[in-house]
This record gives C-alpha cells, structure tokens and sequence, in this order.
C-alpha cells in the first residue's frame, strides 16, 4: 500500500498521478459551441487506460456524511481520481431570514448554525453586534463568556474525535462514551440557559442571565473530573495500532495550501501553522489566561486527532483560570439594549475562534432595526473546499475519515 | 509491540464496563419512561400564558400589546386584541387577547416573548411530551389551552415567580395606596371647593396692590 499520491510536500495541487492520462484531457480548453451532452464527472476515457472509471455519488443519505453532504466520486478501482462536495440540502436562507429581523430576533438563529456548539456562535454574533453599537461588556460577563465558550469546545471536540472513531469503524464505544461526557456539560448548559444544545444565552453587552445558585461548583466537579476521562480517551484510543494505521499518513494537507485555501482552525494548526484567534485577537478577556496554543506537524488525521486532544487540555486550563477568577458583580451593560436596537450606521466584522476555526459575522448597519447586510463566514464550509486535495489518490474509505477530520457540521456549511 | 494499544484499550473498555455497575460517574442514563429526572429550574420548552386568580380567561395577565407578535423570530404568535377593556390586577383597565394562538410546531423555544413581555404574562413551559398524531389543529394552541395558573408557574421557577409576585404585591398596594391618597385628596378638595372661601387679609403697606379678583 502506498500513499505516494497523496504524500506531496508543499502546497502545489495535487496532481494524482503522471501516468494516468485520463485525467489530462480534463485540462483542455471547453468548447462552448459543442453542446454538453450530460452531466458527468467523469474525465473523458482514454481507450489506453484498463478498465473503467466509476461515477459514485456518496451521500445526501449516508452514515458517514454528516448529515446532508454528498460526495460525487469518481473512482479507478478504489481509488479516487476526482471528487467534487456538493452541499446546500440543508440550505435554511439564515442570512437573508437575518436581514427581515431584528438584530436581536437574529440570535436564536445563530445557535441553529454549528448546532453543537451554539454558545461559541452566540458569542460571534454578540461581538459583531457590540463592535457596531459600542457595548461594554460587564467582567462578569466576559468570565461567564469565556468558560461557556471552552465548555463548548470540549463538547466540540469530544464528538469529533467520538464520530470520526465511529467512520473508522469503533461502532459506538468511544462515541458513546465521548457522548457520556458531552452530557454532564450539557447539564450545565441546561441549568445556566434553559436549554442543552439551542442555548440562545448571549446578549449584546452581557449575558442573559446569571448563573444560578451552585452552578460554579457543578463547572469546577465536571472540570476536575475531565481530565480523569481524558486520559482514559487516550489510553483507549492514541496507541491504538489500527488508529494509527487508518490515520497517519492519510489526508495529508500542505502548510502553504491550507494557508492560502483559508483554512483555520483546528484543521490548520494540526498543518503546524500557529494560528489561533485567541492569542492573536485577544478578543474578549483572553489575555488573562495562560494557554498554549498545539500544532502539529504532518497535517495528517492523526495530527487532527491529537491536535483537538491537546486542545481540550488547554481549554480544561483556560476552564480552572476562569472558574477560579469568576468576580461578582452586573452580567449585562447597563446601556445595552436588545429589544428596538438600531446601531448607527456602519459596519463590523467581528470574529472569534470557534471549535471549528474563524467564525465570523460581517454586518452592515443603515441605522433601521433591522441589519441591512448580513453574512457568515463559516469554518466548515471554507474548510471543507479541500477536501478533494486530501483526498485524491487515496480509497473511499480514507475519504470518509479524511471527511471526518475535518469536522463539518452541515447546519454551518449550508446556513 | 504490535498490539498493545489494543490490549491497553481493551482493559480500558472492560474497566468503564465494570464501572457501569458500581457508580453513576460511568452509568448516566436512567431508565426513562419510569424513572425521570428532575427538570432543571431554568429549563424551557414552550410558552404559556400566567392567570391570576380562579378564572383562566378573567386572570390573565396579558394585555394584548403585541410586542410578543412582534419580536417572536419565526413568527409563531397570532394575537387580536379586544375591542372592550378590562381590570387587571390593580384595577386599572386594560385591553385583553381576544384570541391568543401559538403555533408550536414553528415556535423554536427561544424565549425572546418572554423576555420582551413587561408584563411576565407569557412564560416557559417545561412540558416536553407532547406528540400527537394531529400535526396541524392540534399543535396550534388557543388562549383556553395556554392559560396556566400563577400556581403553576411558582411550581415551575420558584425563584423568578417569587420575585415577580413580591414585585406584583407592591405595585398593588403602591397602587391601593394611591388610590386611597387620591380619593382622600379628591374629598379634600371638594370639602375645600364646597367651603367658603374667607375674605383676604388686607395687605399693609403704602403702596396699593393690585385689586385682587373677588372670588364669591
């Protein structure tokens, strides 16, 4: 077995191999007068070549596509030699459904973007809005932000690491107990903001309410025993051997490609490239804490295994700081208003390090009620336009884990 | 060696299968239709309408001003107001929902009605077990269907209808108070207005004043 296709050094486009000329003739120039006879993805065939190329169209409803994301390949043998994402099934109109709303209508359709983690997308939202109506956010505040958006992140990666197990082919044990921890973090969120998953707990300038009575103490119970869980995760999962074969080496991503594809996130640093919105930003109140920031080195699946592991180690850090520092005192800006909010006009581009990568919202404000622009930049789409790069050359099965390393959640790919 | 990973992971597995048995850090799950947990005092499935007092139309709170019906994202709220008016729970007169509809199968749970409301009519509900086998009639619920009792809601966030009742019990007596200052002045002052009035003193000094009107 060889990976030799996939294993470019750099960031060139991979060209899957010299020798099969199929592919070539894709690069000639289209003829717009010929008329197209059918949609096909399938290069032309050279009469030279063995046997025949094989169009599979994987997905909209297949079990390891996340939801609804097709893959159309196309295969020589089982190998992939071309392969083209086709997404929009799960298209809800989020950004045009923003501009008929009111800017505060607009965050309960934030959460249903990266449906896990809606308090991080709360917190994008809420940063864009403050930068535009010039809202302070309260201390209180910023420490309650802060440790529901690491508690997202390791909700994050737990089922990342639990559901790219489960496409390796560990049917159900490390997701599920992936999922037995989500869930004690879920409690949290349940008692802080009403609801487990579409939280809606952020507001412009604060928070929508305090915490309840022993909330900090259940946080500081679940954070110490974190750890505990994690090196269980470990011991179970990063020595073991078909992991290890299954993962290194496949889906390699080259620095300079991922650089200049626009890639963040998780999905860049495991490519070594140190990049976190967090140090470099220093959005909201995190130059208080002391995290450091893991790269890895091949951009490999391992390397985005291990990389979303070391992470929830720093979050688990950054989590003890904040609960430990948490100060008393007002939860929203005494100014801030979220009923009737008509910021002046302008515009602001607010973005913060989501679990995923950069999440960003751009509005644009001509002082009525509701936002005259309004846009996502999601990470998982903007990850996922790589896919075919890390992809060609390898099997089927390499694509389904490659897929579910990046870590998409079609609810942010399509909006 | 090739294959201690496996063996490594396999004792982990066997000690968390081990561990299920022993202690609920490993075995969450309860069994659910006969056992349940307790709702957390924050949590929020769909809205309903608080009444005060015995009569479930007579005591609601809601007075009809539709900011609900504005602010509700997806629009799930269907109001008309009263052509008559009504006491509320200080005896001022106040319109009321002449219907009061909301579409559960579109509302999303937000909460954003019920943090707009100033007058803490429309709360959280926490009831979750609600298929039917209607999708349409019976997902759009009525006024009778939503009004629940102030009872109810104290049952549901004990803390925050606490809070609101003290306020509520306040405002009422601030309100009776008043009320009481202004029938007290208004006799007052139709015991002034029915007296007569005495003649004004005469103003000494050399210079004359101007006339002063004659009242009476």
């Amino acid at each position: 077995m060889s990976f030799s296709n996939s294993g470019n050094t750099g960031g060139e486009t991979v060209i899957p191999s010299s020798d099969s000329p199929s592919l070539n003739g894709v690069t000639a120039a289209i003829d717009f007068d010929e008329p197209q006879k059918s949609y096909s993805l399938l290069p032309k065939q050279n009469s030279e070549v063995p046997g025949e190329l094989l169009e599979v169209a994987m997905g909209p409803h297949h079990p390891s596509t996340h939801g609804v994301f097709r893959m159309d390949v196309v295969l020589d043998g089982e190998r992939i030699v071309k392969l083209k994402p086709v997404f929009g099934y799960l298209h809800r109109n989020h950004e045009k459904i923003a501009e008929g709303t009111s800017y505060l209508g607009s965050i309960p359709y934030t959460d249903r973007l990266d449906y896990l983690c809606s308090m991080s997308n709360n917190w994008g939202y809420a940063l864009t809005v403050e930068k535009l109506s010039g809202f302070q956010v309260p201390e209180r505040a910023e420490y309650i932000r802060v440790i529901m958006a690491e508690l997202t992140r390791l909700v994050n990666h737990i089922c990342l690491v639990g559901f790219l197990m489960q496409d390796m082919g560990a049917m159900g044990t490390p997701l599920m107990y992936a999922f037995r921890e989500r869930e004690k973090i879920l409690d949290l969120f349940e008692a802080a903001s009403g609801a487990r998953m579409m939280c809606n707990y952020l507001r412009f300038g604060g928070v929508r309410c305090d915490l309840p009575k022993g909330w900090l103490d259940e946080a500081r119970k679940v954070v110490e025993n974190f750890p505990r869980f994690l090196d269980e995760f470990e011991a179970l999962l990063s020595g073991n051997e078909i992991l290890i074969a299954r993962a290194q080496g496949v889906g390699v991503l080259g620095k300079e490609l991922a650089v200049n594809a626009g890639i963040t996130g998780p999905m860049l640093r495991a490519c070594g490239v140190n990049y976190d919105i967090r140090k470099v930003d220093k959005y909201g109140i995190y130059d208080r804490f002391d995290f450091r920031v893991p790269l890895g080195e091949h951009g490999d699946v391992f390397d985005r295994y291990m990389v979303r592991v070391l992470e929830m180690r720093e979050s688990l850090k950054i989590l003890k700081a904040a609960l430990r520092d948490i100060p008393e005192g007002l939860i929203v800006d005494a100014k801030a208003k979220s009923r009737g909010l008509r910021p002046k006009v302008g515009e602001a581009y607010g973005r913060i390090e989501g679990p995923k990568g950069e999440l960003g919202f751009y509005l644009i404000s001509d002082g009525s009620a509701n936002p005259y622009r309004y846009r996502v930049r999601p990470p998982s789409l903007i990850n996922l336009t790589i896919l075919e790069d890390m992809c060609l050359g390898l099997t089927i099965a390499d694509a389904v884990i490659i897929l579910g390393s990046v870590d998409i959640v079609l609810g942010e790919v399509d909006r | 060696m090739l294959g201690t990973g496996l063996i490594k992971g396999m004792a982990q597995t066997a000690k968390n299968f081990v561990g299920s048995y022993q202690g609920p850090e490993r075995l969450v799950t309860v069994q659910y239709p006969e056992e349940r947990l307790a709702p957390k005092e924050n949590a929020r499935n769909f809205p309903f309408l608080v009444f005060d007092g015995d009569d479930a139309q007579k005591g609601l709170r809601c007075v009809a001003c539709q900011i609900c019906e504005k602010e509700c994202p997806p629009k799930c709220i269907y109001i008309n107001k009263s052509k008559d008016k009504k006491p509320d729970y200080i005896g001022k007169p106040q319109f009321y929902p002449a219907t009061f509809d909301i579409d559960i199968s579109v509302c999303m749970s937000c909460q954003i009605c019920v943090e707009v409301c100033p007058f803490d009519a429309i709360k959280m509900d926490k009831v979750f077990e609600l298929s039917t086998t209607d999708r349409f009639e019976a997902l759009l619920l009525h006024k009778t269907e939503l009004a629940k009792p102030n009872e109810y809601f104290q049952e549901l966030h004990p803390t925050e209808a606490a809070e609101i009742d003290t306020r509520f019990a306040e405002e009422k007596l601030k309100a009776e108070a008043k009320a009481k200052a202004d029938a007290e002045a208004k006799a007052k002052a139709a015991a002034i207005a029915a007296a007569p009035k005495p003649e004004p003193a005469p103003v000494d000094g050399s210079i004359p004043t101007p006339v002063a009107p004659k009242t009476i």
